[in-house]
């Protein structure tokens, strides 16, 4: 399974839930499949999803779920320390794995050689987390939602990409919207 | 009397309704950052690099929450992206208190090349910018503070030696 795949089997999951979604395809691919108000688009500043989520998360009850990519954790790698320090039991962090830079051609990463963010974040003092393969990713995430307990999720995938149009959707409404979404909700 | 500087931030940030801070420390803003950690009122999240401090504080503005980071000015050359395609690109308020390095007092003679870019950066980026050098500047910072979550703008405060009295 590519990273597409594992969203749309996501969907059923997540679809609920606050999402925010890390740069370039996987937004895309959100997007294109189950776009509504309680998803975040990030459109630039790549490798701030898990940071964006945290904050959303300490700041509000709801729970919100990153999706994030191995190549954008790289590049955002002092996060997980800082997940780990700040635990706020609404958040689900989950990394798809595809050992590659989807976004921009597919070139390797280094989790997809000899480094493991699943250890990585171990050794960051994460207390949940799960290594899954990209079939179990659904039922995995059901359980992180389930378990009220603050997880990280790294989704091993195959890398790959199917077309998808870009986001046209002007920044501020994606804010607006979502924001609008959360505080209804928490009240 | 002497105000004192580090209390009157603290009490503005609380008076303002921030309630979350991120810092990446700088030996100049210490005490204030040592000041937010036992504030009650604030959550304290120091970060490991500006730009996931940025992150965390767009997120913490989108639920609700109001939020500030502390940095040194070196940290403008970190998040110049960030500060385009995120705080700006998304209208993020965030007020930015900035120790000021390399200017007058300064005895690290490499701080002084960031000082040199430090404002020019923030013009080219639009930001509106504030430099506190005396004591009293410290006044304006409630006024400032409004300006930024009425205007829903990055706004950089950049407070140099003279104003903290040395190192």
């Amino acid at each position: 399974m590519i990273r597409s795949e594992i969203i749309k089997s996501l969907i059923p999951v997540i679809s609920d839930h606050f999402v925010v979604c890390n740069i370039g395809l996987p937004s895309q691919e959100l997007h294109m499949m189950d776009d509504q108000s309680t998803n975040f688009y990030m459109l630039g500043t790549m490798g701030l999803s898990s940071s964006i989520g945290l904050g959303v998360a300490l700041a509000q009850k709801q729970t919100v779920i990153s999706i994030d990519g191995d190549g954008s954790v790289l590049t955002n790698l002092g996060t997980l320390p800082t997940i780990a320090n700040n635990v706020t039991d609404n958040f689900i962090l989950l990394i798809i794995d595809n050992g590659s830079y989807g976004s921009t051609g597919d070139q390797p990463t280094y989790a997809g050689q000899k480094t493991s963010l699943t250890a990585v974040a171990l050794a960051c003092g994460c207390e949940n987390v799960i290594e899954c393969q990209a079939e179990e990713a659904a039922e995995v995430m059901q359980k992180a939602i389930d378990s009220k307990k603050m997880t990280i999720i790294v989704c091993k995938s195959e890398s790959g990409n199917i077309p998808v149009p870009v986001i046209t959707m002007d920044p501020v409404i994606i804010r607006h919207r979502f924001m609008t979404e959360l505080t209804k909700r928490n009240t | 009397m002497s105000i004192d500087v580090n209390e009157r931030i603290v009490s503005d940030f609380v008076k303002n309704k921030i309630e979350l801070v991120t810092t990446v420390p700088c030996k100049q803003l210490a005490t204030t950052i040592e000041k937010i950690d036992e504030n009650k009122d604030i959550y304290h999240i120091p970060s490991n690099k500006e730009d996931e401090g940025m992150g965390i504080c767009a997120g913490a503005f989108m639920g609700g929450k109001r939020s500030a980071i502390i940095m040194q000015n070196t940290a403008i050359g970190v998040t110049i992206n960030t500060l385009a395609t995120l705080t700006q690109y998304y209208r993020i308020p965030l007020p930015m208190l900035i120790s000021y390095r390399g200017e007058l007092g300064e005895p690290v003679a490499c701080q002084v090349e960031m000082a040199l870019h430090t404002k020019a950066l923030l013009k080219q980026m639009n930001i509106p910018t504030y430099h506190f050098h005396n004591e009293s500047d410290v006044e304006e910072l409630d006024k400032i503070l409004q300006y930024t979550f009425m205007c829903n703008k990055p706004v950089a405060i950049l407070t140099d030696a003279t104003f903290w009295k040395g190192y």
